[in-house]
């Protein structure tokens, strides 16, 4: 392969890999989260029309650790054909590995004044259990959030495709594996805080964790992992090893019969797709400031799904689209009519899978489409297309 | 003249017409300042006595035995007072009456002496409590009172009751061959309570022996091991029942999931709130004999399982028309959108009926339970559950395998086109068999409702544990789903005893999931050739 003269480098196939308005569109993006959003929270005063509220920088900062595992979700789900019931775990366990971190650095300022984390004094423990060694570390942290749900997915999804376990079959266990770790995590001998969790941090890196500064600079690394996150997906999906996975989404055996191990391609999709959850989980935890074995129910991690749904799931967009949608709209229901949430969620579910195959994205371009050769025309069929395999 | 009056005075007083004089000096020391007498006394009285015994030393028990001088009394209703011995009362009441106070170790032996007493009652179930009584407290005091309690019973029952106090008591004698035999005796108890008695016997104090002779220590050591290794036969016993019925709830909560999605390939994420349907029609029924046949509210239950199976039955003919159709041979889809549904209608009974539980009560005769061995108990409504899940089964297994409407569904789910042809109605036969489904997972809603919440919540905890059991067992067939349930169950249940339930139910997950790694198609598989489904 190396032999082959006209490789093109890696930066020039990524910079291919988006058409020009589409750079364009991450240039004003990134514009926005990096310089405007500070200016708008830190220099602006309060009374400013444009000033930016610090739960505004808190709830977009939160949606766009959720895109991220929406787009995380999509690559497996959208490109892979395989629907995984446990992202939540992944998202969690990179929450978890983080929190560890922030809770050391609550150091004596608990409500015990004790070295250990207040949850530990509070169980008469004497001394941080082995796997809280070196949780004091930064850097220690981020190996841990990226390493360990990795080993998790990449241990469990080698016997899950060797067993060529998929479609619901493979959703049911998935959810089995995210439901034990959520009663497991819900036990205090477990050593992470049971029912409670992690809460009461106190400061990153040793600067205060709700200082404006702090909540800013966290908003902007998640924009750069959206953004990251957004680059790899396309640079995945437009390569060889994109078109198999497509290939293995639409009929895996002949992938199979034509000479491929379809084992290898799912597998790290699906182990890197864990990781980008783990990331945003731990981008979302410092911003949210609490995480507790909750974000391993059964429901939080098919409420992922339908943001891929909403947003268009094979498209990369998307996702971040149906993220933004879906958050928002909780946002607003859970604060004006709590009651009517879960009738939206559910006819949200329904309305989704039933009408819309393809998400708004879809939607749009059917619309778009149909504008284009008049009513009655075979509208959106490429896409269309699509959404069947990724069904099957 | 004299006798006459005082039979008259009794009757009219409504205490006892067979009541006979007691001497007075046997009285007297029931009033000693130190307990010791007093306890003498009392095992004195109901010797001497056994009848007339009774209503005094139920007077000392209630506080309302005093002295008046030398005499002593029984203070009655409206400040009137008896004589003790004879029982008459006493006009004017005599000046300067103290009530006779008692302490704990007095009242305990007073239980023990009363309920010594009615170890010799006429009635039958009057003797057996006595018996079960004496049992908890017993010494060797109480040996002659045994004896002859022994030697007028004639039940079996109650004569191995009074075996056992009475090898019990012996065992404080002093004589090594009495308590040798009391020893041996013992071993054929299965009583908890007794190998805490005769532990002592084989251990050390200091440097001596509690108990001197060594052949009956041997003889204890013998019975002590009997004892536990029935102890620990019930112990397993109990653990299977459990498990057993733990299986029939989850096999009631995974039935309907066999036929919607193991035989039709549905994946019904709302299924747990179909379960949450016939479990609300329980209450609602009970509701409705509450406010409208109160007399006959012990047998709402049979009411709620037509009920039960209707209304779930119907919501899921409704989900089936509505959208489950649309999305045949699109699983995935149907997971999410049957979530959707899943979420709606509990926030439909979030609405309807509160977000707090409501309470379901057992019926009368679902309480107590029968009674196997002193240390296993088996619940009436567990035992309830486990029949009617059987009951269940079979029902359905005769719709699957006699009616014409289960031969369509066979016929559909081996061949949908070829069913189509030959003229089976495949649309209506999805839309039944959906309901069928449905309607018996609100027949395992209404059993649940015995014995779990009720809320709007509770089907969510059902869901994981109904799709491990149709995985576990194999898709296609109810077999595999009733091996799996009662395996799961028997298994979480002894696992339990020694790790605790949550770790239970993580290790039964997680074995699960590396089972299904082992053997895709669970337990029993369908056979036949194809190379995807």
């Amino acid at each position: 392969m190396s032999s082959l003269p006209a490789r093109t480098p890696f930066i020039v196939r990524l910079g291919q890999s988006f058409d020009a308005r589409s750079w364009l569109l991450i240039g004003l993006f990134a514009a926005f989260a990096l310089i405007a959003v500070p200016i708008m929270h830190l220099v602006l005063p309060a009374d400013h029309p444009l000033h930016l509220s610090t739960w505004f920088i808190t709830l977009v900062g939160k949606i766009l650790c959720y895109a991220i595992v929406a787009v995380a979700m999509d690559l497996i789900w959208g490109y892979g054909g395989i629907l995984s019931l446990g992202h939540g775990l992944f998202f969690a366990l990179g929450g978890y590995g983080f929190g560890m971190y922030l809770m050391r650095q609550i150091g004596r300022d608990g409500s015990y004044q004790s070295d250990l984390p207040d949850f530990m004094v509070f169980l008469d423990w004497k001394e941080l259990p082995w796997f809280w060694i070196g949780s004091d570390s930064f850097l220690w942290a981020v190996l841990l959030v990226l390493v360990v749900p990795a080993l998790i997915a990449f241990v469990f999804g080698y016997f899950a495709f060797r067993s060529r376990i998929k479609g619901v079959y493979f959703s049911i266990i998935t959810q089995a594996l995210t439901y034990a770790a959520m009663l497991l995590f819900f036990r205090n001998e477990t050593g992470f805080g049971g029912n409670n969790g992690f809460t009461d941090f106190k400061r990153i890196l040793g600067y205060s964790i709700t200082a404006p500064e702090t909540r800013v600079v966290l908003f902007a690394l998640s924009a750069l992992a959206l953004i990251g996150t957004l680059l790899l997906a396309r640079y995945l999906v437009g390569s060889k090893f994109g078109r198999v996975l497509t290939a293995i989404r639409d009929s895996e055996s002949r992938v199979m019969f034509i000479g491929y191990n379809p084992l290898w391609y799912k597998l790290f999709v699906w182990t890197l797709s864990a990781m980008l959850c783990a990331v945003a989980g731990a981008l979302y935890v410092p911003q949210v400031g609490i995480i507790n074995p909750s974000e391993m129910s059964v429901g939080n991690s098919i409420e992922i799904a339908i943001w891929v749904a909403v947003g268009g799931r094979g498209t990369l967009i998307g996702p971040v689209i149906g993220a933004f949608l879906v958050n928002l709209a909780k946002s607003w229901f859970t604060v004006s009519f709590p009651e009517y949430w879960l009738f939206f969620l559910g006819t949200l579910f329904i309305v989704a899978t039933l009408y819309l195959p393809q998400g708004v994205v879809g939607l749009w371009a059917r619309l778009r489409a149909g504008r284009r050769r008049g009513e009655g025309a075979a509208a959106g069929t490429t896409t269309a297309a699509a959404a069947k395999g990724a069904g099957a | 003249m004299h006798k006459l009056r005082l039979l008259l005075g009794i009757c009219l007083l409504g205490i006892s017409c067979a009541q006979a004089a007691i001497d007075p000096g046997l009285l007297r020391p029931l009033a000693a300042d130190d307990s010791d007498t007093r306890i003498a006394a009392i095992l004195a009285l109901v010797e001497a006595a056994p009848e007339e015994a009774q209503p005094v030393l139920q007077a000392m028990a209630g506080d309302s035995l005093a002295v008046a001088g030398e005499r002593v009394v029984v203070l009655g209703a409206g400040g009137r007072v008896f004589d003790a011995a004879s029982n008459r009362e006493l006009t004017p009441p005599p000046a300067g009456i103290e009530t006779i106070g008692i302490n704990n170790r007095v009242r305990r032996e007073l239980a023990s002496a009363l309920a010594a007493l009615r170890l010799f009652s006429a009635e039958r179930e009057v003797r057996w409590q006595a018996a079960q009584e004496v049992n908890q407290n017993v010494d060797a005091k109480m040996l002659p009172l045994l004896d002859r309690a022994l030697a007028a019973e004639k039940d079996p029952k109650i004569r191995a009751r009074l075996q056992l106090a009475h090898a019990q008591a012996s065992l404080g004698s002093t004589d090594a061959a009495v308590r040798l035999a009391a020893v041996k005796t013992l071993g054929e108890s299965s009583d908890p309570r007794v190998r805490q008695l005769l532990l002592p016997l084989t251990e050390k104090q200091g440097d001596t022996w509690v108990e001197a002779d060594s052949a009956v220590r041997a003889a204890a050591g013998t019975s002590i091991r009997s004892i536990e290794q029935r102890l620990a036969w019930a112990d397993n016993l109990g653990r299977a029942f459990t498990g057993l019925s733990l299986g029939s709830i989850l096999l009631l909560a995974a039935l309907g999931l066999a036929i919607t999605y193991g035989v039709m390939g549905v994946i019904n994420m709302a299924h747990g709130e179909l379960l949450m349907v016939g479990a609300y029609s329980a209450w609602a029924m009970q509701s409705v004999f509450r406010a409208h046949l109160p007399g006959a509210l012990d047998w709402y239950l049979l009411a709620a399982i037509p009920v039960g199976f209707l209304s779930a039955a119907l919501v899921g003919v409704l989900m089936e028309r509505i959208v489950i159709r649309h999305l045949y041979g699109r699983p995935l889809e149907t997971l999410l959108a049957t979530w959707g549904i899943s979420l709606f209608l509990m926030q439909v009974a979030r609405t309807l009926f509160g977000a707090q539980n409501v309470e379901v009560a057992n019926p009368s005769w679902m309480a107590g339970g029968i009674e196997l061995l002193p240390n296993l108990m088996l619940p009436w409504n567990r035992i309830i559950i486990v029949a009617f899940s059987i009951a269940v089964l079979v029902a359905m297994w005769a719709i699957l395998n006699l009616s014409r409407l289960g031969m369509f569904v066979r016929a559909v789910t081996q061949n949908r086109p070829m069913a189509g042809c030959v003229g089976v109605p495949t649309g209506r036969v999805d839309t039944l068999a959906f309901g069928l489904g449905a309607g018996i997972a609100g027949l395992g809603g209404v059993a649940l409702s015995q014995i779990a919440n009720v809320g709007p919540d509770m089907g969510q905890g059902y869901i994981v544990d109904s799709f491990m059991v149709v995985v576990l067992g194999g898709v296609g067939q109810l077999a595999g789903a009733v091996w799996a349930a009662l395996g799961l169950g028997v298994f979480t249940k002894f696992l339990e005893g020694w790790t605790g339930a949550v770790v239970a139910k993580i290790v039964v997950l997680v074995l699960i999931i590396v089972f299904i790694q082992k053997r895709p198609q669970g337990l029993f598989a369908l056979k036949g050739r194809f190379v995807e489904s």
